[in-house]
Protein backbone atom coordinates (compact mmCIF):
# COMPACT_ATOMS: atom_id res chain seq x y z
CA UNK A 1 0.00 0.00 0.00
CA UNK A 2 1.39 3.31 -0.61
CA UNK A 3 2.35 6.01 1.97
CA UNK A 4 -0.71 8.30 1.09
CA UNK A 5 -3.44 5.27 1.49
CA UNK A 6 -1.82 4.66 4.85
CA UNK A 7 -1.87 8.03 6.16
CA UNK A 8 -5.61 8.45 4.97
CA UNK A 9 -6.47 5.20 6.30
CA UNK A 10 -5.36 5.89 9.79
CA UNK A 11 -7.42 9.15 10.03
CA UNK A 12 -10.76 7.05 8.83
CA UNK A 13 -12.55 5.57 11.71
CA UNK A 14 -13.61 1.91 12.02
CA UNK A 15 -17.47 2.67 11.83
CA UNK A 16 -16.94 4.53 8.22
CA UNK A 17 -14.66 1.98 6.95
CA UNK A 18 -18.73 0.06 6.77
CA UNK A 19 -19.75 2.29 4.29
CA UNK A 20 -21.70 -0.04 1.80
CA UNK A 21 -20.31 -0.16 -1.94
CA UNK A 22 -22.16 1.54 -4.75
CA UNK A 23 -21.96 3.41 -7.76
CA UNK A 24 -23.63 5.32 -10.43
CA UNK A 25 -27.42 4.34 -11.04
CA UNK A 26 -27.95 3.04 -7.30
CA UNK A 27 -30.61 4.67 -4.96
CA UNK A 28 -29.64 5.40 -2.07
CA UNK A 29 -30.59 7.60 1.69
CA UNK A 30 -27.70 9.39 3.00
CA UNK A 31 -28.84 10.16 6.42
CA UNK A 32 -26.69 13.65 7.02
CA UNK A 33 -26.21 15.13 10.43
CA UNK A 34 -27.08 18.73 10.55
CA UNK A 35 -25.97 20.85 13.77
CA UNK A 36 -28.67 23.75 14.44
CA UNK A 37 -26.83 25.81 17.10
CA UNK A 38 -26.41 23.19 20.05
CA UNK A 39 -28.73 20.85 18.66
CA UNK A 40 -28.10 17.98 15.92
CA UNK A 41 -30.40 15.66 13.97
CA UNK A 42 -29.98 14.12 11.08
CA UNK A 43 -32.07 14.50 7.46
CA UNK A 44 -32.36 11.83 4.84
CA UNK A 45 -31.50 12.56 1.05
CA UNK A 46 -32.60 9.99 -1.02
CA UNK A 47 -31.79 9.76 -4.79
CA UNK A 48 -29.78 8.60 -7.87
CA UNK A 49 -26.39 8.21 -7.53
CA UNK A 50 -25.03 10.05 -10.80
CA UNK A 51 -21.17 9.38 -10.13
CA UNK A 52 -18.53 8.29 -7.49
CA UNK A 53 -15.30 10.63 -8.10
CA UNK A 54 -11.92 10.18 -5.90
CA UNK A 55 -10.45 7.73 -3.91
CA UNK A 56 -9.21 6.95 -0.10
CA UNK A 57 -10.21 9.81 2.54
CA UNK A 58 -11.52 12.70 -0.40
CA UNK A 59 -13.93 9.96 -2.21
CA UNK A 60 -17.14 11.67 -2.94
CA UNK A 61 -20.26 11.01 -4.22
CA UNK A 62 -22.97 12.64 -6.25
CA UNK A 63 -26.90 12.52 -5.71
CA UNK A 64 -29.44 13.59 -7.67
CA UNK A 65 -33.24 13.63 -6.43
CA UNK A 66 -36.61 15.55 -7.80
CA UNK A 67 -37.64 17.98 -5.34
CA UNK A 68 -41.17 18.17 -7.14
CA UNK A 69 -40.55 19.97 -10.37
CA UNK A 70 -37.14 20.88 -9.92
CA UNK A 71 -34.16 18.82 -9.66
CA UNK A 72 -31.63 18.96 -6.65
CA UNK A 73 -27.98 17.66 -6.48
CA UNK A 74 -25.81 17.02 -3.22
CA UNK A 75 -22.15 16.07 -3.54
CA UNK A 76 -21.21 14.17 -0.17
CA UNK A 77 -17.93 13.32 0.86
CA UNK A 78 -17.84 10.11 2.04
CA UNK A 79 -15.60 9.78 5.01
CA UNK A 80 -17.53 13.17 6.35
CA UNK A 81 -18.11 12.75 9.84
CA UNK A 82 -21.86 13.92 9.16
CA UNK A 83 -22.84 11.05 6.93
CA UNK A 84 -24.40 9.15 9.54
CA UNK A 85 -25.00 6.08 7.31
CA UNK A 86 -25.68 5.57 3.53
CA UNK A 87 -28.14 2.95 2.68
CA UNK A 88 -28.87 1.38 -0.70
CA UNK A 89 -32.24 1.38 -1.80
CA UNK A 90 -31.76 -0.28 -5.02
CA UNK A 91 -29.34 -1.24 -6.96
CA UNK A 92 -29.45 0.18 -10.43
CA UNK A 93 -28.68 -1.18 -14.01
CA UNK A 94 -26.87 1.38 -16.35
CA UNK A 95 -23.70 0.71 -18.86
CA UNK A 96 -22.11 4.11 -17.41
CA UNK A 97 -19.62 4.93 -14.81
CA UNK A 98 -21.17 8.54 -14.81
CA UNK A 99 -24.80 8.96 -15.82
CA UNK A 100 -24.64 12.66 -16.46
CA UNK A 101 -27.08 12.21 -19.13
CA UNK A 102 -29.73 11.08 -16.62
CA UNK A 103 -30.38 14.71 -16.24
CA UNK A 104 -32.28 15.50 -19.11
CA UNK A 105 -34.35 12.76 -18.70
CA UNK A 106 -37.86 13.09 -17.75
CA UNK A 107 -41.25 11.30 -17.45
CA UNK A 108 -40.81 7.42 -18.10
CA UNK A 109 -37.81 7.66 -19.64
CA UNK A 110 -36.14 8.79 -16.12
CA UNK A 111 -36.08 5.29 -14.51
CA UNK A 112 -33.30 3.03 -14.20
CA UNK A 113 -33.62 -0.89 -14.73
CA UNK A 114 -33.21 -2.20 -11.42
CA UNK A 115 -29.74 -4.70 -11.39
CA UNK A 116 -30.58 -8.41 -9.87
CA UNK A 117 -27.89 -9.03 -7.35
CA UNK A 118 -24.45 -11.18 -8.14
CA UNK B 1 17.58 22.57 16.33
CA UNK B 2 17.02 19.02 16.49
CA UNK B 3 15.66 17.22 13.42
CA UNK B 4 15.13 14.51 10.80
CA UNK B 5 15.56 14.47 6.97
CA UNK B 6 12.43 13.32 4.96
CA UNK B 7 10.88 12.88 1.83
CA UNK B 8 7.60 14.49 0.89
CA UNK B 9 5.32 12.02 -0.10
CA UNK B 10 2.39 14.08 -1.45
CA UNK B 11 -1.06 15.93 -0.73
CA UNK B 12 -4.42 14.75 0.97
CA UNK B 13 -7.07 15.94 2.95
CA UNK B 14 -8.55 14.66 5.66
CA UNK B 15 -11.45 15.39 8.28
CA UNK B 16 -11.01 16.64 11.57
CA UNK B 17 -13.13 15.99 14.31
CA UNK B 18 -15.19 18.61 14.21
CA UNK B 19 -15.96 17.81 10.65
CA UNK B 20 -13.79 20.32 8.53
CA UNK B 21 -11.57 18.90 5.91
CA UNK B 22 -8.08 19.80 6.76
CA UNK B 23 -5.64 19.72 3.63
CA UNK B 24 -2.77 18.19 4.58
CA UNK B 25 0.89 16.61 3.45
CA UNK B 26 2.34 13.38 4.19
CA UNK B 27 5.99 13.46 4.40
CA UNK B 28 8.13 10.07 5.45
CA UNK B 29 10.72 11.47 7.97
CA UNK B 30 13.60 9.11 8.90
CA UNK B 31 14.79 6.51 9.20
CA UNK B 32 18.21 8.79 10.01
CA UNK B 33 21.72 7.12 11.11
CA UNK B 34 23.70 9.34 13.28
CA UNK B 35 26.84 9.21 10.08
CA UNK B 36 29.39 11.72 12.55
CA UNK B 37 28.77 13.05 16.70
CA UNK B 38 30.93 16.49 16.52
CA UNK B 39 32.04 17.80 19.81
CA UNK B 40 33.16 20.60 21.71
CA UNK B 41 36.51 19.22 21.74
CA UNK B 42 36.87 17.66 18.45
CA UNK B 43 35.46 20.11 16.27
CA UNK B 44 34.55 23.74 18.26
CA UNK B 45 30.55 23.12 18.00
CA UNK B 46 27.98 20.51 18.98
CA UNK B 47 26.29 19.17 16.65
CA UNK B 48 25.05 15.44 14.66
CA UNK B 49 25.41 14.61 10.91
CA UNK B 50 22.56 12.61 9.88
CA UNK B 51 22.12 10.38 7.06
CA UNK B 52 18.81 9.47 5.08
CA UNK B 53 17.92 7.18 1.88
CA UNK B 54 19.98 4.40 0.69
CA UNK B 55 22.42 4.95 -2.28
CA UNK B 56 24.40 2.34 -4.06
CA UNK B 57 27.64 1.39 -3.34
CA UNK B 58 29.26 1.76 -6.65
CA UNK B 59 28.21 5.63 -6.77
CA UNK B 60 29.60 6.52 -3.76
CA UNK B 61 33.50 8.23 -3.47
CA UNK B 62 36.15 6.33 -1.65
CA UNK B 63 36.27 9.28 1.04
CA UNK B 64 32.56 8.70 1.37
CA UNK B 65 32.28 5.38 2.07
CA UNK B 66 34.67 5.53 4.30
CA UNK B 67 32.80 8.12 6.44
CA UNK B 68 30.30 5.86 6.47
CA UNK B 69 31.93 2.57 7.40
CA UNK B 70 32.95 4.62 10.49
CA UNK B 71 29.44 4.65 11.28
CA UNK B 72 28.68 1.32 10.20
CA UNK B 73 26.06 2.00 8.02
CA UNK B 74 25.29 1.66 4.47
CA UNK B 75 26.32 5.05 2.06
CA UNK B 76 23.11 8.04 2.28
CA UNK B 77 21.93 9.84 -0.07
CA UNK B 78 21.32 12.88 2.20
CA UNK B 79 23.63 14.12 4.57
CA UNK B 80 22.43 16.95 7.34
CA UNK B 81 23.53 18.57 10.42
CA UNK B 82 21.66 19.19 12.94
CA UNK B 83 21.35 20.91 16.48
CA UNK B 84 22.12 18.18 19.13
CA UNK B 85 19.17 16.31 20.67
CA UNK B 86 18.07 16.63 24.28
CA UNK B 87 18.92 12.78 24.72
CA UNK B 88 22.34 11.42 24.18
CA UNK B 89 23.34 10.08 20.60
CA UNK B 90 25.79 8.40 19.81
CA UNK B 91 27.62 7.18 16.07
CA UNK B 92 25.46 4.90 14.00
CA UNK B 93 22.39 5.32 15.97
CA UNK B 94 18.63 5.49 13.86
CA UNK B 95 16.36 7.85 14.70
CA UNK B 96 13.10 7.74 13.72
CA UNK B 97 9.57 9.50 13.41
CA UNK B 98 8.88 9.10 16.91
CA UNK B 99 10.75 12.09 17.79
CA UNK B 100 8.03 14.25 16.86
CA UNK B 101 5.32 12.10 18.65
CA UNK B 102 5.37 14.71 21.68
CA UNK B 103 5.51 17.91 19.51
CA UNK B 104 2.42 19.66 18.04
CA UNK B 105 4.17 21.51 15.72
CA UNK B 106 7.36 21.62 13.47
CA UNK B 107 9.57 23.60 10.88
CA UNK B 108 9.52 22.18 7.63
CA UNK B 109 12.68 23.44 5.48
CA UNK B 110 12.55 22.29 1.42
CA UNK B 111 13.57 23.66 -1.64
CA UNK B 112 10.64 25.10 -4.02
CA UNK B 113 9.86 23.85 -7.35
CA UNK B 114 11.44 25.65 -9.91
CA UNK B 115 9.86 27.98 -12.40
CA UNK B 116 12.42 29.13 -15.01
CA UNK B 117 12.24 32.56 -16.02
CA UNK B 118 9.03 34.13 -15.04
CA UNK B 119 7.76 37.64 -15.08
CA UNK B 120 7.22 40.19 -12.41
CA UNK B 121 3.60 38.89 -11.78
CA UNK B 122 4.38 35.51 -11.32
CA UNK B 123 7.82 36.08 -9.38
CA UNK B 124 6.60 38.74 -6.99
CA UNK B 125 3.06 38.97 -7.53
CA UNK B 126 2.56 42.17 -9.14
CA UNK B 127 -0.75 43.42 -10.33
CA UNK B 128 0.68 44.05 -14.23
CA UNK B 129 -1.56 46.94 -15.83
CA UNK B 130 -5.42 46.27 -14.75
CA UNK B 131 -7.13 48.49 -18.09
CA UNK B 132 -6.80 46.38 -21.46
CA UNK B 133 -8.14 49.76 -23.19
CA UNK B 134 -7.21 54.10 -21.81
CA UNK B 135 -4.37 53.13 -24.27
CA UNK B 136 -3.22 49.86 -22.79
CA UNK B 137 -1.38 47.89 -25.66
CA UNK B 138 0.71 44.81 -24.59
CA UNK B 139 1.38 46.09 -21.30
CA UNK B 140 -0.81 43.89 -19.18
CA UNK B 141 2.07 41.96 -17.19
CA UNK B 142 4.39 44.75 -17.41
CA UNK B 143 6.05 45.80 -14.08
CA UNK B 144 5.64 49.75 -14.51
CA UNK B 145 7.85 52.03 -13.35
CA UNK B 146 11.51 51.31 -12.13
CA UNK B 147 11.96 54.80 -10.52
CA UNK B 148 12.12 58.42 -10.70
CA UNK B 149 14.30 60.58 -13.94
CA UNK B 150 16.77 62.73 -13.36
CA UNK B 151 17.24 62.03 -9.63
CA UNK B 152 18.94 59.63 -9.15
CA UNK B 153 19.29 58.61 -12.78
CA UNK B 154 19.76 55.14 -12.35
CA UNK B 155 18.02 51.66 -11.12
CA UNK B 156 18.35 51.19 -7.19
CA UNK B 157 19.78 47.76 -6.42
CA UNK B 158 17.55 45.13 -5.65
CA UNK B 159 14.97 46.15 -8.20
CA UNK B 160 12.22 43.72 -8.30
CA UNK B 161 12.44 42.30 -11.73
CA UNK B 162 11.86 39.33 -14.24
CA UNK B 163 13.97 36.54 -13.73
CA UNK B 164 14.82 32.77 -12.38
CA UNK B 165 11.93 32.02 -10.06
CA UNK B 166 11.42 28.93 -7.49
CA UNK B 167 14.43 26.43 -6.53
CA UNK B 168 15.03 28.30 -3.62
CA UNK B 169 15.27 27.56 0.04
CA UNK B 170 11.94 27.63 1.67
CA UNK B 171 11.43 27.53 5.58
CA UNK B 172 8.04 27.33 6.60
CA UNK B 173 7.27 27.60 10.10
CA UNK B 174 5.08 26.23 12.60
CA UNK B 175 2.99 23.47 10.84
CA UNK B 176 0.37 21.50 12.73
CA UNK B 177 1.82 17.70 13.07
CA UNK B 178 -1.77 15.97 12.37
CA UNK B 179 -0.64 12.31 13.15
CA UNK B 180 2.78 10.35 13.25
CA UNK B 181 2.21 6.89 12.33
CA UNK B 182 5.76 5.10 13.68
CA UNK B 183 4.94 2.27 11.76
CA UNK B 184 5.66 3.28 8.00
CA UNK B 185 7.57 6.15 9.23
CA UNK B 186 5.04 8.51 8.18
CA UNK B 187 4.17 12.40 9.34
CA UNK B 188 1.11 14.15 8.36
CA UNK B 189 1.31 17.90 8.66
CA UNK B 190 -1.88 20.34 7.83
CA UNK B 191 -0.90 22.26 4.64
CA UNK B 192 1.62 22.81 2.58
CA UNK B 193 5.28 22.53 2.59
CA UNK B 194 7.65 23.36 -0.47
CA UNK B 195 8.96 21.29 -3.02
CA UNK B 196 7.89 18.65 -5.35
CA UNK B 197 6.74 14.94 -4.37
CA UNK B 198 9.38 13.26 -3.79
CA UNK B 199 11.93 16.21 -2.96
CA UNK B 200 14.15 15.70 0.25
CA UNK B 201 13.08 18.03 3.32
CA UNK B 202 14.20 18.88 6.95
CA UNK B 203 12.07 18.38 9.41
CA UNK B 204 12.87 20.59 12.56
CA UNK B 205 11.51 19.81 16.28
Amino acid sequence: MDAIKIAENAFIDESQKQHPVFGAGDTVTVHYKIREGSKERIQNFRGVVLQTKGEGSTKTFTVRKMSGNVGVERIFPLYSPFIDEVEVNKRGKVSQARIFYFRELTGKKARIKERVRR
Amino acid sequence: MPGLIGKKIGMTSVFSVEGKNIPCTVIEAGPCVVTQVKTEETDGYSAIQLGYDEKKEKHTTKAELGHFKKAGTSPKRQVIEVDSFEEEVSLGDTLTVDIFNDSPWVTVTGTSKGKGFQGVVKRYNFKGVNDATHGQHNRLRAPGSLGASSYPSRVFKGMRMAGRTGGKTITIDNLQVLKVIPESNLLVVKGSVPGAKGSYLIIWK
